[in-house]
């Protein structure tokens, strides 16, 4: 598979690429680590008539923790982030999360910007930044804007960046030590989308959750921000009727196509099962109710053999 | 169409070639420069059979074009033996172990194996599992290139290998 001609352009710095990105506007396309827009282009499903290759830009890339506050680059690789142990432990979600997503190959070269810019619904990161009430910074040569996660996806491959715009780094505030936390993902095989996955934030005081994040992964055109699930658990103290009802409230909002992965029924489904697995999960590494659950980490190990590590 | 000049370093030797933007690495290697130890499997990014060494990453050859390259360090499997014919410790643990049948995922494997054993050089089962999920064997079962990989960290850790004859 060839992909039509186009010119390929490496810029030395942000500004150039804002510079090359103004000027060719619409016909041109950021290259970041390729790996969705490559394989497209193959197929001609994207002909763009320039690439401007932003990937080995030192200053789009890294991650600066102060205190709480975390800021990206937008040209980190997955690998990257996997392989921070300052992040993982200010917030170990993303390492979790970034571990399910394709394959070794594929993360030393997808990148954090690519994954939540391109708009793909299957990707997992605007769900984790969703849940994390992250913020993106867009650039271009007329200044800069910054847009949260949660209302930065319009649809399939539809985003608040437009024209000329560039996205260069992600901003969020870490929650605070010993929260719970769980990114859980069902798919078919290494390398898939999300059939359904979910990411939860959870924060515990005194055996009660004082604040709930939860988001889910593909179960709609664009990541989902599960507000009404969310509320529904904080404040509670995870009885079983309380996840029972955040369960319900986040598949009331999946509206999933039916493909390869499922049927609408089944991936709606599978969001809720995402969500319940994830908030025990959460609950169980929260601090605040250490000792009282078992380590699922552990769990999942011992349950072992084949399927214990294999399940994504 | 207008060419662009690339400059890389592949297997240790300068290399210097005029190619179109759009052409992929996989085809750069094989086609232009003869190398033709990577191989074009699936061309969608999944199957890694295309797996080449660059710059300190394993990249799937199929999804990366030639100007990328520009200015890297590349390693493929036709760089991986001794210039004597010795062969790397990878390669002799797919032989002993008999880690492939048909062949065709074998320089994929071991060039992200021996990217992955520079990362983990003293991996479990589970690790070499997931440290190649990336690419896929249809005939073998994993078994024995699991196997393989193993008896290559030992050599390579200089562990006395009890196994080595089975």
């Amino acid at each position: 598979m060839i992909p039509a001609r186009f010119d390929y352009h490496r810029p030395q710095s942000k500004r150039q690429a804002l510079e090359m990105l103004g000027q060719v506007l619409g016909d041109g396309r950021i290259l970041a680590g390729g790996h969705s827009l490559i394989p497209m282009m193959k197929l001609r499903i994207a002909a763009p008539a320039h690439l401007i290759d932003i990937s080995r830009i030192g200053e789009l890339k890294g991650i600066a923790i102060r205190g709480s506050d975390i800021e990206i680059g937008a040209m980190t690789t997955q690998h990257e982030l996997i392989a921070s142990d300052s992040l993982a432990e200010a917030c170990p979600i993303i390492r979790e999360a970034a571990k399910l997503i394709a394959d070794p190959q594929v993360r030393y070269c997808g990148t954090l910007g690519g994954n939540i810019g391109n708009g793909d619904p299957g990707n997992d990161m605007p769900g984790l930044m969703q849940c994390l009430n992250a913020t993106y910074v867009l650039e271009s040569m007329k200044g800069v804007r910054v847009v949260p996660a949660r209302s930065f996806y319009a649809g399939a491959y539809s985003t608040a960046l437009k024209d000329g715009e560039l996205l260069t780094k992600v901003r969020f505030t870490a929650p605070p030590k010993g929260h719970g936390y769980a990114y859980k993902k069902l798919k078919r095989k290494v390398g898939d989308y999300a059939t359904a996955a979910a990411a939860v934030i959870l924060q515990m005081a005194d055996g009660k959750v004082s604040q709930a994040s939860i988001a889910l992964t593909n179960v709609a055109d664009t990541p989902l921000y599960a507000k009404d699930a969310s509320d529904r658990i904080a404040g509670t103290s995870l009885q079983s009727a309380d996840i029972d009802a955040a369960v319900a409230a986040a598949e009331a909002i999946a509206r999933p196509a039916a493909d390869s992965r499922g049927s609408v029924e089944y991936r709606t489904k599978m969001a809720g099962v995402m969500v319940r697995r994830a908030l025990m999960e959460a609950a169980g590494r929260s601090s605040a109710t250490a000792g009282q659950s078992v380590s699922p980490d552990k769990k999942e190990h011992k349950a072992g053999g084949l399927f214990g590590w294999l399940k994504g | 169409m207008a060419k662009r000049l690339i400059s890389l370093t592949v297997n240790g030797s300068k290399v210097e070639r005029e190619v179109e933007d759009r052409r992929l690495l996989i085809h750069f290697l094989r086609e232009d420069l003869r190398l033709t130890g990577a191989h074009v499997g699936c061309e969608t990014s999944h199957c890694g059979a295309c797996t080449v060494d660059m710059d300190g990453k394993s990249v799937k050859s199929c999804t990366v074009f030639a100007v990328q390259a520009d200015g890297s360090n590349i390693r493929t499997i036709e760089g991986m033996a001794q210039a004597d014919g010795s062969l790397h410790p990878l390669q002799e643990g797919f032989r002993m172990q008999h880690g492939l049948q048909c062949g065709f995922c074998t320089p994929g494997m071991i060039m992200r194996s021996y990217r992955f054993l520079q990362e983990n050089p003293n991996p479990t089962e589970e690790e070499i599992r997931m440290g190649i999920s990336g690419n896929l064997c249809r005939c073998t079962g994993y078994q024995n290139i699991v196997k393989a990989i193993r008896y290559a960290a030992d050599k390579i850790n200089q562990i006395p290998m009890k196994e080595a004859a089975e």
